[in-house]
Order: structure tokens, then C-alpha cells, then sequence
């Protein structure tokens, strides 16, 4: 096969892993602070993509006008779960927390399965067929959208967490729990908001991955492990790591997919897992956690 | 066997006697379908007890324990379906290439380190690197599915374990009546009591000189053992095996809902959590069958709804307490 193709798969592969990056970005937040393990990711992804799904087809906007709805929607949706369901789970065993968010993740699935039907669904934007070209790559355009709108949601939300009071706060729960009560920081209602930014940003990669890929409610497992894959390979907690973990899978999946069969593309991301977990088990630009 | 039966309540062992006298009467009074469920229920009685000494005993959480199944139920029907080779000696190469494969990832985990949700997330990495692996491979068929040369049974072939559901029923109870036994002498051993200092502190438990690594490995190989012959018996029950179905994630979800439900780390919690869930299960589809509702997923819903509500109010299991009620706790 010539050079050309594994170029046009191996930008075509980075595009998609920009998108991964940010569902990925969003477990990694969540981690990072509430120190959960959201179980219930790619259960959340599908259902971003489902309400974008039903939105396009009765309001007709597009994908990324849709987006921030749809991160609001998700965002109120991780609130009210954190709050509700999550906020009582602090304290209990790891496992505990496990599995709450595990009988989440079998509701929302399988809630999604008797609403929606178990076929693969999508949707047709006016560019669906556009391209661009440079040189020798041609990249579909939906991808380039998707991929820069990914960079630019990254993005605000690096600067929420660096410059603002609010983002300041909540890594100050992370770094210290205690600490954070001490001050007078209301740690529950900042966990909360977490999770809720969290389910934001799997709210804006479901709406621009509608634009590139179909839905069924079974996917929803693997995207959660997409996103483990992912953030463990970047490194949990790690803004930065969760987006490179992202590029990373997303390269390594395509190159799969081409070199060998598109259907075995995902035993190379589980492999770069396995590898990561054994070698360097914080992650690529993870920090060494004490105890 | 009387060191064994040391210290357990008598009204204990009376209960235990009659559940076991109840489930041996049972297939002579049941329909087709009733013992169908009630295979169902050992079967997940089964493996949730063997999953229950890996999380249950040692604490080490995997939920991947679909890896174990279905690497059984194709060992064992792989050779069969080319080789003729019994199931009984087939058995022997599944409970092998289990306990390899745990203590491979049990090795490759606790050597570096890997613990808690990491650990969990690697045991589902495997299982889902097995699922894609069968998927391509052709000697067992990869995706099409391995099939099991069914007949008309009129009398049951124990050597080549072909037969009718009753046969299996009994083995399946056999399987299960054995595991409680053995795990029950697993916890009165002094691995046992390891065990359970590894999965309260395994810092502490370092500290007084128990060798943590090994004997998270006997856990890991042990399970791993155990649940191989749940799939052998799966493989020879159903007759078919399809990659995407026996490694699939939900798979290692669903058979670790009983123990969970009925009370990790107890040797009941297992056994009570499959007859709820199942029979819960059961109750409801037929119900649904009377309503006329045809929806996939309900099922799954209940058994998520099933295991929030034990998580959230009552996180040691539905035993302990019945236990208590029952005047059986020491």
C-alpha cells in the first residue's frame, strides 16, 4: 500500500483521538478530584449522542451549535447524580463506590436500549462528504470540526481550572479533602460540580462524535473502556495526559485497524493498556501518587 | 471432616441439610423451565462463589471473570469437538489453562503493583484481549461460534457429558454443594486467615510476615480454577459459544451481581444472592410474558435497579442481616 494511505489513517486516527481526548478528559477531572472512578463514562457518551440524535432530527442545527446544549444538559444530568447518588459513596470502600457506579452504568445502558432500540443510528450533516486536502492527506471536514472544537472545549476548561476562583477551588479539594472543609470550601457541592463538569465534556464529545460516527446503546461499555484506556495511558488526573492519551489511542487504533483487520483494532489499544499498567503504571505524564 | 464441622451453629447445618434435601428433590417435581432456572441459579451460585474467594476472601477485585469462563467452555469444547476428548479429561486442560492465566495476570499485576481500581480495569483489559483473540481465532471457529454436536438424548452419556437438563442440574448441584464445602475449609485454613488480613490491611498484613504476593496469587489461581468448570459445564449445557457473548463485559458484570447482593465474603451470600436475582429475574420475564411486553433490557435495568438499592442500603449484603434474624451469627 502506498505511504499516502497510512497518512491519510494514521490524521484521520489523531482527528478521532482528539474527540476520545475530551470524553477521556472529562473521567480524568472527575478522578482527579471526587477521586471516583466513573464507571458509568461511555453509558454517559451514548446518551450525550442519543440527545443529540434526537435533537438534530427535531431542531435540525448542527452538531456543533448543539454542543453546548448538550453540554448543559449533561453537565445538570452529572450534578444531580454526584449530588444525589455519588455525594453519600465518599467515604465507602473503593470497591463500594465501584459498583454504584457500575448499577448506574447497567441502568443508563440498558434504559438507553428500551428507549432508543438496539440498532445503530446516525446522523447527516450538510458537510458529511466535504473534505480538505492538503498535499497528499485528505481529511474528512467532520473530523476537522469535531477535532478543533474538541481542542477548543480542552482548552476553556484548562483556563477554568488554572485562573478562575471556582476552578481554584475545586483543585484545592483535590490536592486536600481536610483541608478544603477547613477553609470553609463546600467540598460536596464543588465534587458535584465536578462530576457535572465532567459529564460536560462527555456531553460536547457525544455531540461532535454524532457527527462522525453512529450510536447503538451497547457501544456505551466499550466507550468506557475506551476512556480507561485512555486517561490510564495519559495518566489519571492528568488534563494534559488525558488529551495526549487520546491522540495516542486514537493513532494506535487506525494503524491497527489498516495493518491488520479493522475488527481486532481495539486489542491494540487494550495491549498499549497492558503495556502502561506494568511499565509505568501512573501513566505517560502521570505523577507518582504516594500510598 | 470434623474439624471442619467445628464451631458451626447446629440449627446452621439443619438448614444447610434441608436446602440441600429441598434442591436434590426438586427435579422431580419441576417442569422443563423451572429447571432450567433452577440450573441457572447453581450456576450462578457457582461462580459467584468462586469469584467471592478472589474479592470476597483476598480483596482483590476482578471483573473479568468472563475470561475464566469462556477460556473453560472453549478448552473443554474445543477438544471434544476435534479430538472426541472427553469433558472429564477436557476439564483437566480448561482448569490448567485457567490457573495459568490467572496466575499470569495475577503475576504480571502484583509484581508491579497494579491494585484496587487498576487492578479491576487490567482483569477487564484481558477479558476483553480474549474476546477480540477468539473472535480470530479459526481453529475454534473465531466469531461464527463453536458448536457442540447436538442429538435427541433418550439416556444420558456421563463420559461425554451428553444428556438431559436433569443430568446437569445434579452436576451443577454436585459442583455447587462442593465449592460451599471447600470454601468454607479454604477460610478454616490458616491461607484463609491470610487472606482476610491481606484484604482488611495488606500493608499490616506484610508487616507480620505474610508473604502478600503469594498468597494473592493462590487467591487469583484458585478462582480462576474454579470458575473454568462453570464453563466447562456452560460449553456442554448450551452447546454453543460465541466469543462476543461468553467474554463479553456484562458477562463478568452479571455473575458478580449474586455475591454482591447476598454478601461478599460470606459463604452463603453467594448461594442466597442467586436465588434472589435469579429468581427475581425469572419472575419478572414471566410477568412481562403475561403483560405481553417484548422489550429487551428490562431485565438489565432490574438487576442494575437490584444492585443500587443493596449498595446504597444495605453494602454488606442481604445475608449478615438474615443471618442475624436467623439466630445464626456467632
Amino acid at each position: 500500500m502506498p505511504i499516502e494511505i497510512y497518512l491519510n489513517v494514521a490524521a484521520s486516527g489523531l482527528l478521532t483521538g482528539l474527540v476520545y481526548g475530551l470524553m477521556a478528559l472529562g473521567l480524568s477531572v472527575i478522578f482527579g478530584v471526587v477521586r471516583v472512578v466513573n464507571f458509568a463514562h461511555g453509558e454517559m457518551m451514548t446518551l450525550a449522542m442519543y440527545v443529540t440524535l434526537v435533537l438534530f432530527s427535531a431542531l435540525k442545527l448542527d452538531p456543533l451549535v448543539l454542543l453546548v446544549p448538550i453540554a448543559a444538559v449533561l453537565f445538570v444530568f452529572g450534578y444531580l447524580l454526584q449530588a444525589g447518588l455519588i455525594n453519600p459513596f465518599i467515604n465507602r470502600p473503593e470497591h463500594s463506590q465501584f459498583m454504584l457506579l457500575v448499577a448506574i452504568a447497567l441502568i443508563l445502558v440498558n434504559a438507553q436500549l428500551i428507549v432508543f432500540g438496539p440498532d445503530a443510528q446516525g446522523i447527516r450533516t450538510s458537510y458529511s462528504f466535504d473534505s480538505f486536502q492538503a498535499g497528499p492527506l485528505i481529511v474528512d471536514a467532520s473530523k476537522v470540526y469535531a477535532a478543533l472544537a474538541a481542542l477548543v472545549v480542552a482548552a476553556a476548561l484548562f483556563a477554568f481550572f488554572r485562573f478562575s476562583l471556582l476552578g481554584k477551588s475545586i483543585r484545592a479539594c483535590a490536592d486536600n479533602y481536610h483541608g478544603a472543609l477547613v477553609v470553609g470550601l463546600n467540598v460536596k457541592h464543588l465534587y458535584a460540580l465536578t462530576f457535572g463538569i465532567g459529564a460536560a465534556c462527555v456531553g460536547a464529545a457525544g455531540a461532535m462524535l454524532m457527527a462522525v460516527t453512529d450510536v447503538t446503546p451497547t457501544i456505551g461499555p466499550a466507550y468506557t473502556l475506551l476512556a480507561f484506556v485512555i486517561v490510564i495511558t495519559g495518566g489519571l488526573g492528568s488534563m494534559a495526559g488525558a488529551l495526549l492519551g487520546g491522540l495516542l489511542i486514537g493513532l494506535t487504533e487506525a494503524l491497527g485497524g489498516v495493518l491488520f483487520t479493522p475488527s481486532a483494532k481495539s486489542m491494540f489499544a487494550f495491549g498499549l493498556l497492558v503495556l502502561v499498567l506494568l511499565f509505568r503504571p501512573q501513566g505517560i505524564l502521570g505523577r507518582k501518587v504516594a500510598g | 471432616m470434623t474439624r471442619l464441622l467445628e464451631g458451626v451453629p447446629r440449627r446452621g447445618l439443619w438448614l444447610l441439610a434441608a436446602l440441600l434435601a429441598l434442591l436434590a428433590v426438586f427435579p422431580l417435581f419441576a417442569s422443563g423451565y423451572l429447571l432450567a432456572v433452577g440450573f441457572l441459579i447453581l450456576y450462578f451460585a457457582y461462580v459467584g462463589q468462586a469469584w467471592n474467594v478472589m474479592m470476597g476472601f483476598a480483596g482483590q477485585l476482578s471483573l473479568g471473570h468472563s475470561l475464566y469462563v469462556g477460556l473453560g467452555a472453549y478448552a473443554a469444547a474445543a477438544l471434544y469437538v476435534h479430538f472426541g476428548l472427553s469433558p472429564w479429561i477436557g476439564l483437566g486442560a480448561s482448569v490448567a489453562l485457567c490457573a495459568l492465566a490467572g496466575a499470569a495476570i495475577g503475576f504480571f499485576a502484583f509484581r508491579f503493583g497494579v491494585a484496587g481500581v487498576y487492578f479491576a480495569i487490567l482483569t477487564i483489559a484481558f477479558a476483553e484481549f480474549a474476546r477480540i483473540g477468539f473472535d480470530h481465532l479459526p481453529w475454534v471457529r473465531g466469531s461464527s461460534g463453536l458448536f457442540l454436536p447436538v442429538a435427541n438424548y433418550t439416556e444420558n452419556d456421563l463420559w461425554n457429558l451428553r444428556g438431559s437438563p436433569r443430568m446437569f442440574y445434579y452436576l451443577m448441584l454436585a459442583l455447587t454443594a462442593g465449592a460451599f464445602v471447600l470454601c468454607h475449609a479454604l477460610l478454616r485454613s490458616r491461607m484463609g486467615y491470610y487472606w482476610l488480613a491481606i484484604r482488611e490491611s495488606p500493608e499490616a498484613a506484610q508487616a507480620l510476615g505474610v508473604n502478600v504476593f503469594r498468597y494473592k496469587m493462590y487467591a487469583v489461581v484458585i478462582s480462576a480454577a474454579m470458575t473454568s468448570l462453570a464453563g466447562v459445564m456452560f460449553a456442554f449445557y448450551y452447546n454453543n459459544l460465541f466469543p462476543e457473548q461468553i467474554f463479553n463485559i456484562s458477562r463478568s458484570i452479571e455473575l458478580i451481581l449474586g455475591p454482591i447482593i447476598g454478601g461478599i465474603g460470606t459463604l452463603a451470600g453467594p448461594i442466597v444472592g442467586a436465588f434472589l436475582l435469579t429468581g427475581l429475574a425469572e419472575g419478572l420475564r414471566e410477568l412481562m410474558l403475561q403483560l405481553g411486553i417484548d422489550v429487551p433490557g428490562v431485565k438489565q435495568v432490574f438487576y442494575g435497579l437490584c444492585l443500587l438499592l443493596v449498595i446504597m442500603f444495605l453494602p454488606d449484603g442481604v445475608w449478615p442481616p438474615l443471618a442475624k434474624k436467623l439466630g445464626l451469627h456467632r
